[in-house]
C-alpha cells in the first residue's frame, strides 16, 4: 500500500474527527443538561402511564430521555410496579434508543437532515406499533 | 476559506451548534447554576465514556477509507445486497457499542460510498438490542417477554429500512449505483 494513500486517508479521518468532534461533544453536553434538567422519571409522573394511550406516552419519554439505555430499564421496572403494561414499557425501552430528539442536530449535520427526520419519525412509530405487538404477543402479563 | 453563508455553516456549523449549547447553559446558570453544575459533572463522566468508544469509530473510519472499496460496499451493504446486506445491518447493529450518535461520522463515510440508507437505518434500528443488557431485562420482565422484544427488534429493524426506502426516498446512494457498476 502507497505511504501516500495512508497519510490521505489519515489526513482525510483527521479532517472529519475535527468537524464531528464539536456536534459530539455539543450532543453530550445537551443530553446531560436535558437529563438533569428534565430527569425522564418527573416526565413519565406527570403523564398517565396507565392509561390505554400509555405506550404513546411512554414513546414520547423515550424520544426526549438521552440516558443509558440501563436507565430505561429501571424506570421501566418501576412504571411496571406503578401498573403500567408491557405495551408501555415496550414503547419505552424502544423508542428510548431507537429515537433521539436529543441527537436530532447532530444526526442531521452528518447523515443529512431529511435522512434524520423520517428515520426518527418512523423510529417513533414503530416503538408505538411494536407496543401493542408485543402485547399480543406475550398476553399473560401485565 | 468558505466564501457562502452554507459554505461557513457547513464548514463551522459543528463549532456554532457547540456554541449555543455553551450559551444555553450560561442561561440556565443565571438562574440555576445547581443544575447546570450537576450537568457539567454528567458531562465529564459520560465524555470519559465516550472516549474508547470514539477511538473505535474512528478507528473503523480509518481503516474503512482506508480499505473499502465503493464497487464492494454497494455489491454487499447497497440497494441490490438483497438478504446477506440485511443481516450484515442488523448483525452490526446489535453488536455495536456506545451511544447512536458517536457512530454517524462513519455511517456519513459509508453512505457516502454506496452504502443503502435503508440498510444504514436497519443497522440504526436494530441496536436497541442491547446483548449485555439482556439478562437484566430478564430479571426485570421474564424470559418470554425478552425473546419476544428481541425478535420483534430484528423484525422490526428490517421494517424501518424498508420504511425509509418507501416514504423517505433517502437513498441517494442507490441511485447512484448505476454508475458504479
Amino acid at each position: 500500500m502507497q505511504a501516500s494513500k495512508v497519510a490521505q486517508t489519515a489526513k482525510q479521518t483527521a479532517m472529519t474527527f475535527a468537524k464531528t468532534f464539536p456536534i459530539v461533544l455539543g450532543v453530550l453536553a445537551l443530553a446531560s443538561l436535558v437529563t438533569t434538567a428534565i430527569p425522564p422519571q418527573s416526565i413519565s409522573e406527570a403523564l398517565p402511564m396507565e392509561s390505554v394511550f400509555g405506550p404513546v406516552f411512554a414513546a414520547v419519554v423515550g424520544s426526549v430521555a438521552a440516558g443509558h439505555p440501563l436507565t430505561s430499564y429501571v424506570l421501566a421496572g418501576e412504571l411496571t410496579a406503578a401498573g403500567a403494561s408491557l405495551a408501555t414499557i415496550t414503547a419505552l425501552i424502544v423508542s428510548w434508543v431507537t429515537v433521539g430528539i436529543v441527537h436530532l442536530p447532530a444526526e442531521a449535520a452528518i447523515l443529512g437532515t431529511r435522512f434524520a427526520l423520517w428515520r426518527n419519525a418512523i423510529s417513533f412509530v414503530l416503538a408505538i406499533m411494536m407496543a401493542y405487538v408485543i402485547a399480543v404477543l406475550v398476553p399473560g402479563m401485565p | 476559506m468558505p466564501r457562502t453563508a452554507k459554505g461557513f455553516a457547513k464548514a463551522f456549523g459543528g463549532w456554532l451548534f457547540l456554541t449555543a449549547v455553551a450559551g444555553l447553559y450560561g442561561l440556565i446558570a443565571l438562574f440555576n447554576p445547581v443544575v447546570v453544575a450537576e450537568a457539567l459533572a454528567s458531562f465529564e463522566s459520560l465524555l470519559i465514556r465516550i472516549v474508547p468508544v470514539l477511538v473505535l469509530v474512528f478507528g473503523l473510519l480509518f481503516l474503512a477509507s482506508l480499505f473499502l472499496e465503493r464497487k464492494w460496499l454497494v455489491r454487499h451493504l447497497g440497494k441490490a445486497s438483497g438478504f446477506g446486506g440485511w443481516a450484515l445491518a442488523v448483525v452490526c447493529g446489535v453488536l455495536s457499542v456506545g451511544p447512536l450518535y458517536v457512530w454517524y461520522p462513519l455511517l456519513a463515510e459509508l453512505k457516502g460510498k454506496g452504502t443503502s440508507g435503508a440498510l444504514i437505518t436497519t443497522f440504526l434500528y436494530s441496536r436497541a438490542l442491547k446483548l449485555p443488557l439482556l439478562p437484566l431485562m430478564v430479571h426485570y420482565f421474564g424470559l418470554a417477554y425478552t425473546v419476544a422484544l428481541s425478535v420483534c427488534i430484528i423484525v422490526f429493524s428490517v421494517l424501518s429500512g424498508l420504511l425509509m426506502k418507501k416514504f423517505a426516498g433517502i437513498d441517494v446512494s442507490e441511485q447512484e449505483e448505476g454508475h458504479v457498476k
